[in-house]
């Protein structure tokens, strides 16, 4: 990787449970990449512009609450709008099985549920911030 | 049967698993010893140490029968939906066998918004039951006889307020208040520290949490006027030793700052009680609830030179580890919640709420909240270990755990104390770091498979039995949206207005105590909402920094 791997992790919404987010963060630091930490309780449009101004390669979307099914779809629309068209997405926190094509759909690239590990994600990312940087190419 | 090297059998993968060669510790990291004798505990000193269950300092339980006399309450934290269909979830736990309630709010009401504020989009209703004014609290107890059950409310930053709908609740059902028993959480700290649901700063919230203990300790007699909780410091990652240490300094804190404003320790320290987690690991556990029940005797008698004896007893309630529940083959949640509810139980708690199987997925159904229920009804009906306090006390483990947690709480405590207090010490990022840290090498453990967990990182299944869970759809936060609507429509304007001012004023005085200001909004159907828009404009809001 010739440039190290942006990264924002954010937490969407009133959902405090910030133990997820934390560990990613550092996980992330740890793997080499440079990341962001939004804080708690910001809305699509805060996400989205952090994104923007960080000018990341991957957001990284922490949510327990339930509320995914309404902060996602309005980021990953945010996200259209603001041509982040080659930023990935990744959802992570308490994400049923029902509603993970659904985020997929969206344009979510891949939904982590509780007992993923560190690992995983982070070969996730390397595997595929490469592979959208490519073909994201005219 | 012998297995030799280089034999092919399936059971050289077996030998092989049984070839523990590690480092033996707690789940909290602590290093455990190859075998515990008389020599391991011989700084115990029975009396000084231990003493007989009912007995200072308490570290065999605080009544002298435990259990024989009253069994705990078992109190299941509860609420989706709307008020109607947390109100149906409670008749339905209590029909079961039930014996107390536990009211769990979704997080625009503990942020302070209403339902149709922006912030409260997609929230509805879906990590609890959605309260924005009287009128949902009338409907969350209608038909429940307030003083014929205690009721704990996981109130927090707004715990003046929701605290003020139940008493007026009751006084709608006729009842006087010093009928009525329950518990407020009502523990501001341990959000700065863990589960991060504030919303003023610290000073302003900790003068509102001293407010409520004047009010109860002289209007509500019977009530639990905080719950000093361990439990999300647990959840966001700490370890059992730093679960039992901050919570405790909290309650230093707390009793702090109400001495500051004048209250007098014997009158408001019987009405403290706490809250802690019950994890995996089962002697751990144990050890640090007796430990607890120790180190806070020592805290009031030594620290605070109380005269009521009731001071220094520390009750508590328990909830299984929510953090320690697995999405994989839910149905072994099962069995992680029945061990860690008898560790509970052995450790002498006063009240105890299982967790369902499907909660690392969902809120409950009611199938398996019921199910979370009856496990705690098997402990206490058909295991026997309800029939004598302290059932392992004496075990030269247990007591060296005891010990060794009670020495660690006080290094904790002198740590603080040298910060300035628990306040300073939330400033300065100290628990916050000490938690996560604690919270990444567990992760981390985990990775590299020092810690196994059943169905995560070891023994995993490619095939996962899919079982039903409770959805909360967005038709909820309609028809509550439309509620609340109504009720601003149809109250007395003037009044609310007029009640929400004398709030404002009496915020910006800071000398008054403002439970009956908060009582005469609520009274005047003031929405949740707007009553902590009157407070943030006086007391403004909290927002962390990151460590």
């Amino acid at each position: 990787m010739p440039e190290r791997i942006r990264v924002l992790v954010a937490k969407p919404g009133l959902d405090g449970h910030d133990r997820g987010a934390k560990i990613i963060a550092r996980a992330f630091r740890d793997a080499g990449f440079e990341v962001i930490y939004t804080g708690l309780r910001q809305t699509p449009e805060q996400v989205v512009t952090a994104a923007l101004q960080e000018d990341v390669d991957v957001v990284g979307l922490s949510v327990l609450s339930g509320a995914h099914m309404t902060l996602c779809p309005r980021i990953m629309e945010l996200m259209k709008k603001e041509r982040l068209d080659d930023v990935i997405v990744i959802v992570g926190g308490i994400i049923p099985d029902k509603d993970i094509a659904k985020l997929k759909e969206l344009g979510v690239s891949e939904v982590f549920q509780p007992g993923a590990s560190t690992e995983d994600i982070i070969t996730y990312v390397k595997g595929n911030v490469g592979k959208r940087r490519h073909t994201s190419q005219p | 049967m012998v297995s030799r090297p280089g034999d092919n059998s399936p059971y050289n993968s077996l030998m092989a698993k049984n070839v523990r060669e590690r480092a033996f510790t707690t789940i909290s990291g602590v290093p455990v010893d190859e075998v515990y004798t008389s020599e391991s505990v011989r700084d115990l000193d029975y009396t000084r140490d231990l003493g007989d269950p009912g007995q200072p300092p308490y570290t065999r339980g605080i009544h002298e029968n435990m259990y024989r006399g009253k069994l705990w309450t078992m109190r299941q934290f509860s609420g989706f939906g709307t008020a109607e269909e947390t109100n149906q979830r409670y008749r339905y736990l209590l029909e079961h066998g039930q014996t107390g309630l536990s009211v769990a709010f979704h997080l625009p009401t503990l942020m302070g918004y209403d339902s149709d504020h922006p912030m409260s989009e997609g929230e509805v209703g879906k990590c609890g039951v959605a309260i924005d004014s009287l009128a949902d609290m009338e409907a969350l107890f209608e038909g429940i006889p307030l003083d014929k059950i205690s009721t704990s409310m996981t109130t927090n930053a707004p715990a003046t307020i929701l605290w003020s709908m139940y008493l007026v609740v009751a006084e709608k059902q006729g009842l006087p208040w010093d009928k009525l028993q329950g518990t407020i959480q009502n523990d501001i700290l341990k959000e700065y520290i863990a589960e991060k649901t504030y919303i003023f700063p610290p000073r302003p919230s900790m003068k509102l949490i001293v407010d409520t203990f004047a009010f109860g300790t002289r209007y509500v007699p019977q009530w639990n006027v905080i719950s000093v909780s361990g439990y999300h410091i647990r959840e966001a990652g700490s370890t059992a030793l730093q679960e039992l240490a901050f919570t405790l300094y909290d309650g230093i804190e707390y009793v702090e700052w109400a001495w500051r404003a004048g209250l007098d320790i014997d009158t408001f320290a019987p009405r403290l009680s706490f809250f802690f987690n019950a994890h995996n690991d089962f002697f751990e556990e144990i050890a640090k609830y007796r430990a607890a029940r120790k180190v806070w005797y020592k805290v009031m008698t030594e620290r605070f030179h109380c005269k009521n004896p009731k001071s220094a007893i520390l009750r508590f309630h328990t909830q299984t580890a929510g953090c320690a529940l697995t999405a994989q083959q839910p149905y072994t949640n099962v069995v992680r919640v029945a061990l860690q509810a008898m560790a509970a139980v052995m450790g002498g708690t006063q009240s105890l709420h299982t967790n369902a199987l499907d909660e690392s997925l969902a809120l409950p159904t009611e199938h398996a909240a019921r199910l979370a229920l009856r496990t705690q009804q098997i402990i206490a009906h058909e295991t026997g270990v309800a029939n004598t306090p302290d059932p392992l006390g004496g075990s030269y483990f247990l007591e060296r755990l005891t010990l060794d947690m009670e020495k660690g709480c006080f290094e904790y405590f002198d740590r603080l104390d040298a910060m300035g207090g628990m306040v300073a010490a939330i400033e300065q990022g100290f628990p916050q770091r000490e938690i996560q840290d604690a919270s990444y090498q567990y992760q981390k453990a985990v990775e590299r498979k020092e810690k196994i967990v059943v169905g995560v990182n070891d023994f995993v299944v490619d095939e996962e039995s899919s079982i039903d869970l409770l959805s909360i759809d967005e038709s909820v936060a309609e028809r509550q949206i439309s509620r609340t609507r109504k009720v601003r429509e149809s109250r007395d304007g003037s009044r609310c207005k007029a009640a929400l001012e004398s709030l404002g004023g009496a915020a910006a005085a800071g000398n008054l105590n403002m439970m009956p200001f908060v009582l005469d909004c609520v009274r005047a159907y003031a929405t949740l909402g707007e009553i902590c828009d009157a407070l943030r404009a006086v007391y403004g809001t909290y927002e962390e920094s990151i460590f």
